[in-house]
């Protein structure tokens, strides 16, 4: 394989007295679907926060295209190509598809002199941009607010891969969604994917990341236990992992199997 | 959703439907409303000649200009309880330079913008920084302004009323820009053709009963244009909707919410200024008790509008014709003879049926249930 797109080395988070991130490494390819697991409070966020420019790490180093980086701010990673689709999402409901689709990044037409929002364009794009994601609005108008959970989740996706993402990282995109629209939204990372884009998947159902990953790492109270590539490793193992292979060994009977 | 089958679900939006999620609807049907009701019942008044409608013009434009800049920051996410206290702080600063120090005027006025929209960053930057709610912030504003307008004058001078601004204002080019009326030549021609009254005795017999257009207005349709083209046209106005639509969303692409909303507290202020500048200018004098309450008006004005109090939502044209209704009926009652007290209890009425609508409003728009 070729050289990684982002490398992530002994990354450490501490805040205050607490220790996030306690030596974590991973490497994200492009066009690879990466799952990064791990339990409520493993430290799943604090990892991609770190990545996406919102933290600074304590120690460690982060190799982006071949060279170390240091990001200011989110603005800098957003600019540097690595893009975050949040848990919380980065939509606002009272606001049309197209504003949505353009915050932050607004198209500029000058007319005499003075750069207007280009409405035009932006309206066009927007619409083009969600057909091809397969989502049919009504009109780009539309307030994202009248779009299902899903349908925000592929307009976000959408939208960073229009931006030139290179690192397209999901904060839990599926964990709120029911069954139909998770499978849009796992078909929609597949597509990004096949465009050569590195996906960061974080989630902790194992289920959904073994339906698009290719390679899965475990985050467990800070730290990692390294990456497995796929078919190396079973949904029970993985299971196993994230839960730190305590508890659920014995739940694992009276539940038959359903978590 | 990648078929179409997804499609047949999505409703096509009846014509009224769609209409009422424009936000200026409210301000629209309210001012036809207001006008009918008016034209019907106040038409023998004096209320729709040349006098007439210049007075609830005035009135109108005093509660635009405010309107406006408090429409802009409410769509950002915050409010501005000061502007009253500001209003009344800038004509007593604006007295103080002018008259009492005795600077030229124009300088009196810069100075003063500079200190209120210094003012108006102050709010700001405390709301972002400590991201306490900006009621609370501008309340304590509102307090501040307030004792400096009445502790100062009082110190310096041992009035609360400074007179005297129109003689010091004579001649100046800036505070023209305020105080004085333009195309009075064309009002002096339909005076002398008979198109409007004219005084008939006295000192000014022959001259038309209303002899130009106050800066005032123009202020207010200016202000009004630019921030209506500013909020719907540029990416600044997108900037505007995102920071109070959702802010943590909105820094997330990239936003900069916090120098969007100091900028929109700065914005406010300065619509209160260029308000107390025309005040002092026509008045010819600073109170101490000037714009008191007018924080709540600016509001009001802009709810009716069709804003949300929780921003991300609202539009300046219904702003502006929220303040149009709001100077058309306190004229109007006063024209049609009616209790000027009363016009407080159609505010509250109003107030509480407009915030009733946009939260319904809200709902279609949103599709929550």
């Amino acid at each position: 394989m070729t050289d990684p797109i982002i490398r992530m080395q002994n990354i450490e988070k501490h805040f205050g007295s607490v220790i996030a991130l306690a030596g974590v490494s991973v490497d994200v390819f492009g066009g690879e679907c990466h799952c990064l697991l791990g339990d409520n409070g493993a430290g799943k966020s604090t990892f991609i926060k770190t990545m996406s420019g919102v933290h600074k790490p304590t120690s460690g180093e982060i190799i982006f295209e071949g060279k170390p980086l240091d990001f200011a701010d989110p603005r800098d990673a957003i600019a540097a190509g690595i893009a975050t689709v949040h848990q919380h999402l980065a939509m606002i409901p009272l606001m049309s598809v197209s504003r949505n689709f353009f915050m932050g990044n607004e198209p500029i037409k000058k007319v005499a002199g003075i750069p207007f929002f280009d409405h035009d364009y932006a309206n066009r794009v927007t619409m083009e941009e969600m057909r091809k994601m397969g989502i049919n609005l009504r009109g780009p108008d539309q307030a994202v607010g009248t779009l299902s959970g899903g349908e925000r989740q592929t307009v976000a996706i959408a939208r960073a891969v229009h931006f030139g993402a290179k690192v397209l990282i999901l904060d839990e995109p599926t964990s709120a969604l029911g069954v139909r629209q998770t499978s849009n939204v796992l078909a929609t990372i597949d597509k990004v994917r096949k465009q050569g884009i590195a996906v960061v998947f974080i989630t902790h159902n194992v289920r959904h990341a073994m339906a698009v990953g290719d390679r899965f790492t475990v985050l467990n109270r800070g730290k990692t236990l390294g990456t497995a590539e796929r078919g190396e490793i079973t949904p029970e193992e993985l299971q196993d992992l994230m839960a730190g292979g305590q508890e659920l060994a014995t739940l694992e009977g009276s539940l038959g199997g359903t978590v | 959703m990648s078929d179409a089958s997804g499609d047949e679900r999505v409703k096509e939006l009846s014509a009224f439907r769609k209409a009422l999620i424009r936000p200026e609807l409210g301000g629209m049907v309210g001012t036809v409303a207001v006008f009918t009701f008016f034209l019907l019942f106040a038409f023998d008044s004096g209320m729709f000649n040349a006098q007439g409608v210049l007075n609830w013009s005035v009135v109108s434009a005093q509660f635009m200009i405010i309107a406006v800049g408090a429409c802009l920051l409410m769509i950002s996410g915050e409010f501005d309880l000061s502007v009253g206290s500001m209003i009344g702080f800038a004509g007593m600063m604006i007295a103080i330079f002018g008259v009492t120090l005795g600077w030229p005027m124009w300088m009196a006025i810069l100075v003063t913008f500079v200190i209120c929209v210094a003012f108006g960053a102050l709010n700001g930057y405390i709301v972002v920084r400590t991201g306490l709610p900006s009621f609370i912030v501008t309340l304590a504003t509102l307090f501040i302004l307030r004792g400096f307008t009445i502790f100062i004058p009082q110190t310096v001078e041992r009035k609360t009323i400074i007179g005297g601004i129109r003689e010091a204002a004579e001649g100046d080019w800036l505070a023209v820009l305020f105080g004085g009326k333009i195309l009075t030549g064309f009002f002096q021609w339909m005076g002398d053709a008979g198109i409007i009254a004219v005084f008939e005795r006295g000192s000014r017999a022959g001259q038309p009963v209303v002899d130009g257009i106050p800066m005032l207005i123009i202020w207010a349709l200016v202000l009004i244009v630019f921030a209506h083209i500013l909020l719907t046209r540029t990416r600044f106005g997108n900037w505007i909707f995102a920071a109070g639509g959702d802010a943590d969303a909105a820094r997330n692409s990239g936003v900069p919410v916090n120098q969007v909303k100091i900028l929109m507290f700065m914005f406010t202020a300065f619509c209160a200024t260029v308000f107390a500048t025309c005040q002092v200018m026509e008045f010819g004098s600073a109170g101490a008790d000037r714009g008191l309450l007018k924080e709540f008006e600016a509001i009001i004005a802009v709810v009716i509008g069709g804003a949300l109090l929780t921003g991300g939502y609202g539009s300046v044209i219904g702003a502006a014709l929220g303040a149009l209704i709001f100077g058309v009926v306190q004229q109007g009652l006063f024209f049609a003879g009616v209790e000027s007290s009363l016009f407080r209890v159609f505010l509250g009425v109003i107030l509480l049926f407009a915030v009733i609508l946009n939260t319904y409003i809200r709902r279609i728009i949103t599709g929550e249930r």
